[in-house]
């Protein structure tokens, strides 16, 4: 299997011939690992740094994350069989009360997109829905989200939240949203904050790489 | 019985100006919108706080201390009329009574300035479109609708001039849409969702409206086409795109005209100038002002036919000179005193054309607002009453009308975009004329836990 057709496929969104690349892979032997990183995950990261070059715009990406999606889900039974764990886990969801998800979208998709698991839970998400979803999933990442000045206090009641069970230094939470900034984020005890998404996902994923000692 | 628009509302384009139109309202006061001046429409908003009912004390004094300060300046300035909008935050509508309570509270303290000063005010009621808290969202029954119209009821009896909304039918189709400049799927949310909804919703506000004398304003179509223009801002989605969704949400909006409303239509519509040359009504219109509010590549052209000029939404925040809403609002009135004065010295047409001028070759998002530009999808909207298809028409004429300027090289596009005038031409080449047909083909496409097609009655 040639890698470099495999990232091109990806980098295209060309969804069938990235299944197909992946299966000849697994078939000549090549380590699981070794299609995901340097196959699907480094594909997606050229796709990333394009973006940020405002080469392409978000649709192109997201048909590209798709076609590394289609890679994924043929890796993924194999990955658990072989104990090689995902990039990480992250949880995310808009505030209760804020009905606003298409930012809050965009960040899930990019971070999908580098290749970690994401568990989405929407809109008005009660504050304490953040804490248990964390806890469920044995989350690394919870990223909270507010559009409006008066929902934006609702960040800090979800973290406050974390920190009544106790566990909240069990993950790196990520906020952000229109009126939201980073004294604001250091003043409810955020961890860090993002003004949009591809800088989320990109914080998102330097955080992954240094939790897991992985390179770059 | 609907309303129909079957020919554009002014004989040439030279006639399209701001602060006049041919079907002006007037308002409890007095004000006469579109009558021959532009008037400042001012909208602000809470600080970070919570809503709840321990914190309205607070809030209400948060509203009197905006209020005030805004009827103040607007009576220092010599604002010959003054505009205010309420545009609830959630928690306000969900709960009528808090909604209810600051809007009398606004209405008041408008009415002291009126009979104090002779300030001539009107305030215009905006509750939000709340069904979508539920998913699928549910719309028309239930508690946040019944919220809803609770909401419009109570400040209709308390005095409300303007009724307005932000409404959201086909949103729950459009949001996936949007950030994958799926054009054929916000053609069937705006084209298919959108109308059906609106002609029943604009129906029961224009009902409640007529109730209790109120004057059925019109509707923005922000969670659709503002959206997609501040993703484009942000480079996260194609310009041309954006300026698609634009034009195309004019099918929607004129749903409302048809069933009621009779302007003025809400600031953030930029898709209003469309509406003015098909109705002739009042529109509000926001641009380079509404910066405290969001970003625009629209900032002069926006105003050019505007007959209400409006600051979006301002947060209550001390700024060097004073609280932000009162710094928005001197900004206004000086925007509307120099257009005014312009209009005395018989330079409308001149001030019009420099505002369209300084803004249209630069994005694609302000060439689709040149008065030529919107008498020419104006006409082709009117050519058929199928709102379906004339979303479509509106969507393949546009892309014409982008890609024939920048063959002539009156508009600036970056090469990222060329691609995209392509991608999106072939994403509805394939559409077919026939609406049911396109539903047919949409329904496998929707997703049940998303949008129920049943509440719009498809």
């Amino acid at each position: 299997m040639d890698f470099e057709e495999l990232s091109l496929a990806v980098q295209k969104g060309k969804a069938k011939q990235v299944r197909e690349l992946v299966n000849q892979g697994i078939e000549e032997g090549i380590s699981i690992e070794k299609i995901l990183n340097e196959g699907l995950i480094d594909s997606m990261g050229i796709v990333g740094e394009n973006f940020k070059q405002n080469k392409i715009y978000v649709p192109e990406m997201l048909v590209a994350a798709r076609a590394m999606s289609a890679g994924l889900s043929i890796l993924e039974p194999l990955l658990t069989a072989t104990g090689v764990k995902p990039i990480g886990k992250i949880v995310i969801g808009t505030v209760k009360g804020d009905l606003h998800d298409i930012g809050k979208n965009l960040v899930a998709m990019m971070m999908k997109g580098m290749g970690a698991t994401v568990y989405d839970l929407g809109i008005d998400v009660p504050d304490l829905a953040f804490v248990e979803k964390a806890e469920e999933v044995g989350a690394d990442i919870v990223c909270i989200s507010a559009l409006l000045t008066t929902t934006m206090p609702a960040i800090g009641d979800v973290i406050n939240e974390f920190e009544k069970a106790g566990v909240k230094d069990k993950y790196h939470i990520m906020v952000g949203g229109a009126p939201v900034n980073k004294a604001f984020a250091e003043s409810v005890g955020a961890n860090e904050y993002t003004s949009n998404a591809a800088d989320a996902a990109e914080a998102a994923k330097a955080f992954l790489e240094k939790k897991y000692n992985k390179g770059a | 019985m609907s309303k129909q628009f079957t020919k554009l509302a002014y004989n040439s384009v030279e006639e399209m100006l701001y602060g006049a139109c041919p079907n002006p309202v007037t308002t409890r006061s007095g004000l006469v919108i579109g009558g021959g001046e532009i008037y400042p429409e001012v909208n602000f908003t809470l600080p970070p706080m919570h809503i709840t009912k321990d914190t309205m004390p607070e809030v209400l004094s948060i509203y009197k201390e905006m209020i005030t300060g805004v009827c103040k300046k607007a009576h220092e300035l010599h604002a010959p009329g003054l505009v205010v909008e309420f545009e609830t935050l959630p928690d306000m509508t969900e709960h009528p009574e808090w909604g209810i309570e600051i809007h009398k509270l606004l209405r008041e303290t408008m009415f002291e300035y009126e009979v104090k000063y002779g300030l001539k005010s009107a305030i215009r009621m905006t509750p939000n479109d709340i069904r979508e808290m539920h998913r699928p969202p549910i719309m028309r029954s239930g508690q946040y609708w019944d919220a809803m119209v609770k909401t419009f009821e109570g400040s209709g009896k308390d005095g409300a001039d303007i009724f307005s909304i932000e409404s959201t039918g086909g949103k729950e189709v459009n949001d996936e849409a949007i950030v994958n400049a799926d054009l054929r799927t916000s053609i069937f949310a705006l084209g298919c969702l959108a109308p059906r909804d609106m002609k029943w919703l604009w129906t029961n506000i224009s009902d409640i409206a007529k109730a209790h004398g109120v004057i059925s304003g019109g509707d923005s179509a922000c969670g659709f086409a503002n959206t997609a223009m501040v993703l484009a801002e942000q480079g996260f989605i194609p310009k041309v795109y954006a300026s698609v969704m634009r034009t195309i949400t004019t099918v929607r909006a004129l749903v409302a005209l048809e069933n009621g409303a009779v302007g003025p239509s809400k600031d953030c519509a930029y898709e209003n100038i469309y509406l003015k040359a098909i109705t002739g009504t009042p529109i509000s219109s926001e641009g380079k002002s509404a910066a405290c509010a969001h970003f625009s590549p629209i900032g002069n052209i926006s105003a050019a036919v505007a007959d209400l000029w409006s600051n979006e939404s301002v947060q209550q925040v001390k700024l060097l000179s004073g609280f932000a809403p009162v710094v928005s609002t001197e900004q206004l009135i000086y925007d509307c005193r120099l257009m005014n004065t312009a209009t005395q010295k018989g330079h409308s047409l001149l001030m019009r054309d420099l505002l369209v001028e300084s803004d249209c070759y630069l994005d694609p998002q302000a060439y689709v607002l040149r008065p030529d530009v919107a008498f020419e999808i104006g006409k082709e909207i009117v050519k058929t009453q199928d709102p379906f298809l004339r979303t479509l028409n509106t969507a393949k004429l546009t892309l014409e009308i982008i890609k024939n300027a920048v063959d002539k090289k009156e508009l600036v596009i970056e090469d990222r975009e060329l691609n995209w005038l392509d991608i999106l031409e072939s994403q509805i080449e394939d559409i077919p004329e026939d609406e049911e047909a396109f539903i047919a083909e949409m329904r496998k496409e929707v997703d049940p836990s998303k949008c129920n097609l049943s509440e719009y009655g498809i």
